[in-house]
């Protein structure tokens, strides 16, 4: 189905060309960073490959030095013939490429996303800003060197050791599976319905000792 | 004219002054004005609370207000990322007083499983709330269960937050049970007795 | 006595001085379509340009998938597109079995379309149901409502969650289909039916909303193909794409089923075409329910990536360990990259996702229909008013969940 695609690809780039593979089914070839842009051309325009499906990029740290860190990955496809193709490249880090936004007007997003995401800048985008996080945020979180929890709050927390966000119920509570002995528990008369407020405030047992008696219950025997 | 009573303010909390509290109490928690303030997949559940079978207005909570400035409930509903949370800590303060939150979902109340660089861990790191309700998100009954809750806050006036507890209580169970706050007919009783295998019905009968 | 007319000469007009407003409708506005901001530049009503600024839901989903293991991201995908979570799971999953060659039993895959056109279902009368209520038309979103929820006791009988149900597994689901599945799916079919054609006797010819959604935010096709948009977006503007059947994935190609397609790429088309695409999902349930075997494993057999039956963890050796190394290691998937798509509930949604080899994923790129479907948003609104803003957000469904991930 893409096979087609990468032949033709080889017959108009030869050597730019540097890899091609076919892994279940998907198809997908390797230029040099400053083909990237030629090459989306040619699909474009040649292939009928108008339709953009996505542009993304992986973060390989521990590829360096002997091959670039990051890898920027092109899926488009054609509307018309339905075809698919992948072109990859390799970036390093800190290094600039193409942007292709004036090939297919939908990369205007992925990129911006790309160079929040990871920090790859792109030449000759229109409006390279952070979009997923805001201006003031520092890194690039989709970095791998980017710790997942490392949070710089735009509204400084507020202190919450005074207010108990504890929960009127215990450990297993709520669990199916926990071992239960629910005989003993009705039997004891200790259950725990829908707790009222004093029990949410006072006293901070677990399993209390049931609410008060409400005058209706008593009216049911 | 006899002595005049202060109804409002100062020492003397006479008759008037609680009843009026009261009454006050009771007009505030059956007309809550809600601002939602939806961002994520606890909206749908909120779309459902609000729809024809989970009815929101039988709580006299169904009109929201879009302006926070005519809201008196601040719902919390979904996750708050970092970039979010100036907007929901102005939209707080442009409320007035009586003012009460609800945190909609374990994301509002504790972040959920987004640990991560780009969620609030729970909104009262950033506003004070007065009922949280877990859950991924809450069903229905849930924020019925945290509505109810906020309304015995508001009429009572306890401070600090509140949390909803799960129901794990097998339902015959809590109705039989002595001074159940749920409150039904005989008739459930018998469906439910029904139901039971006789096994199960004779642990029930042992108990009483 | 009689009115006095004078026509205005050329030097009579004012000339009077206007100048571009900036106007911000901030992350939290009344459409419930998660948050976003738009900076709006305004002559008057008129749009003139408009900065639309999405990621206030950003979540971190594909960095939290790259802490856990394989099958722990399946509650992340959920949430993505979470009107309609099941489509996620079987996006995910198919894309991972993708990558490892596994193949599922037929049962399953029969499953797997059933529950996904069920979201399928539940994602276009969220999205329908609130676009008609933000032009003002509470009484048909009422109505889709008590259908959703119609369908949400299908998916919680089967699932046991509403909502979020992260029900796919790789290698299968997590459970069989229950015994009166069939049964009550085709029951509610005849009532679903009755009330959508309840809700678009209230609105296919009531003025206002005619008014408010024809020849409103328009998309032409070369625009919407140069953006990248799929689904009901690029359908409505008459370009025939459905990955069901450009590249029939499970059984899509055993079914009879059509696809609508509209001419204009206005809010109207994209309105119609998501009740139509709801009656197509209600045909291709009623053949798949039909298809179904009534009996076999809804999980593959490979044990490599499947946790084995209980009693077999009990009773034999290869079960013990199968669940021991699955359990303590999660699920090892052979080194690779893949990029698998399906037809989510708003366009083509495809997992690319790169393993290297261990428990641990290396990446999981989710391509998000909505992300591209609202950069189209920006053509579509130019020139139009401030009004005009709220049936075509609600049309494009874009939920933030996927759009900022």
């Amino acid at each position: 189905m893409s096979k087609k695609v990468i032949k033709r690809l080889k017959s108009e780039f030869g050597d730019a060309i540097l890899a091609t593979s076919d892994f279940r089914g998907d198809f997908e070839a390797r230029v040099a960073k400053k083909t990237w842009k030629k090459v989306a051309l040619f699909l474009r325009d040649e292939l009928q490959m108008n339709h953009i499906i996505d542009i993304t990029a992986v973060d390989y740290p521990e590829r360096e030095p002997e091959l670039p860190r990051f890898e920027m990955k092109l899926i488009v496809r054609s509307m018309s013939t339905n075809d698919r193709v992948r072109i990859a490249a390799h970036l390093a880090d800190g290094e600039k490429i193409d942007s292709l936004t004036d090939v297919w007007r939908g990369a205007n997003w992925a990129e911006r996303e790309i160079f929040d995401m990871f920090g790859i800048s792109f030449n000759g985008h229109p409006d390279q800003r952070r979009i997923l996080m805001y201006e003031e945020f520092e890194g690039h979180p989709l970095r791998k060197d980017y710790p997942i929890g490392k949070a710089q709050p735009l509204v400084p927390y507020r202190d919450v050791s005074g207010t108990e966000k504890i929960a009127p119920f215990g450990a297993e509570e709520g669990q199916p599976w926990g071992r239960i002995d629910w005989a003993a528990r009705l039997a004891d008369g200790d259950v725990q319905v829908s707790p009222s407020i004093s029990q949410q405030t006072g006293g901070r047992k677990a399993l209390s000792t049931g609410p008060e008696t409400s005058p209706l219950a008593e009216q049911e025997e | 004219m006899g002595t005049v009573k202060q109804v409002i303010g100062g020492l003397d909390a006479g008759f008037v002054t609680t009843k009026f509290t009261e009454l006050l109490g009771w007009a505030q928690k059956y007309s809550l004005f809600q601002y939602p303030f939806v961002t994520a997949c606890c909206g749908m559940e909120f779309m459902a609370v609000a729809g024809p079978r989970y009815d929101m207005s039988r709580f006299g909570a169904e009109a929201p207000r879009f302006s926070p400035r005519q809201a008196d409930l601040l719902w919390v509903v979904g996750t708050i990322s970092q970039r979010q949370a100036p907007a929901l800590r102005r939209i707080y303060e442009q409320m007035a007083e009586p003012k009460w939150v609800l945190a909609f979902g374990t994301c509002a109340s504790c972040g959920g499983f987004y640990d991560n660089y780009t969620t609030v861990p729970g909104i009262d790191k950033i506003i004070p709330v007065d009922v949280f309700v877990p859950g991924c998100p809450p069903r229905p009954e849930a924020v019925f269960d945290g509505l109810m809750l906020l309304q015995e806050k508001i009429q009572t006036g306890v401070k600090g937050p509140l949390v909803v507890p799960p129901k794990h209580l097998p339902r015959l169970a809590q109705l039989r049970q002595k001074g159940s706050t749920v409150d039904f007919g005989t008739e459930e009783i018998k469906r439910l007795e029904a139901e039971r295998s006789p096994a199960d019905m004779k642990l029930l009968e042992q108990k009483d | 006595m009689e009115p006095h007319y004078e026509a205005l000469g050329d030097e009579q007009t004012l000339d009077l001085p206007t100048e571009p407003m900036r106007l911000n409708m901030g992350p939290s506005h009344p459409a419930m379509h998660g948050t976003i901001r738009m900076v709006l530049d305004l002559d008057g009503e008129s749009i003139v340009d408009l900065d639309l600024q999405p990621g206030y839901l950003h979540r971190g989903f594909e960095k939290s998938c790259e802490r856990g293991t394989w099958s722990q991201v399946f509650p992340y995908v959920d949430r993505l597109n979470y009107v309609s979570p099941m489509l996620n799971n079987v996006g995910f999953a198919l894309a991972v079995e993708k990558l490892i060659g596994l193949e599922v039993p037929e049962r399953c895959t029969y499953y797997r379309t059933v529950l996904g056109e069920l979201a399928r279902m539940s994602d276009h009368i969220t999205c329908n149901g609130a676009a008609a209520m933000e032009l003002g038309a509470f009484t048909p979103f009422l109505w889709l409502i008590k259908v959703r929820d119609w369908i949400w006791d299908i998916l919680e009988q089967e699932t046991g969650a509403r909502l979020t149900h992260s029900f796919g597994r790789i290698g299968g689901m997590a459970a069989p289909p229950t015994d009166g599945f069939r049964e009550s799916t085709l029951a509610i079919f005849d009532e679903i039916d009755h009330v959508m054609m309840e809700s678009e006797a209230l609105l296919m010819k009531n003025r206002i909303f005619l008014d408010r959604t024809q020849q409103i935010g328009n998309l032409s096709q070369e625009d919407a193909i140069a953006m990248g948009c799929t689904g009901v977006i690029l359908r409505s503007t008459g370009v025939d794409y459905d990955v069901r059947k450009a590249n029939p994935y499970m059984f899509y190609d055993r079914f009879d089923f059509d696809v609508p397609i509209g001419h204009d790429g206005d809010n109207y088309d994209r309105f119609v075409c998501r009740f139509e695409e709801m009656r197509q999902s209600m045909r291709i349930i009623r053949q798949a329910l039909d298809q179904m075997p009534t009996s076999g494993s809804v999980v593959s057999e490979d044990l490599r990536y499947v946790l084995p039956n209980k009693s077999d963890v009990y009773d034999s050796i290869e079960g013990t360990i199968a669940h021991f190394k699955l359990v303590m290691e999660g699920i090892k998937v052979p080194p690779g990259e893949v990029y698998s798509f399906t037809e989510g509930g708003n366009g083509e949604l495809g997992f690319f996702i790169v393993s290297d080899g261990s428990g641990t994923p290396y990446r999981v790129r989710v391509r998000p229909p909505c992300w591209y479907n609202l950069q189209a948003c920006r053509d579509m609104l130019i020139g139009d008013m401030i009004a005009d803003i709220i049936p075509t957000f609600g049309s494009i469904n874009m939920i933030g969940g996927e759009c900022d991930r």
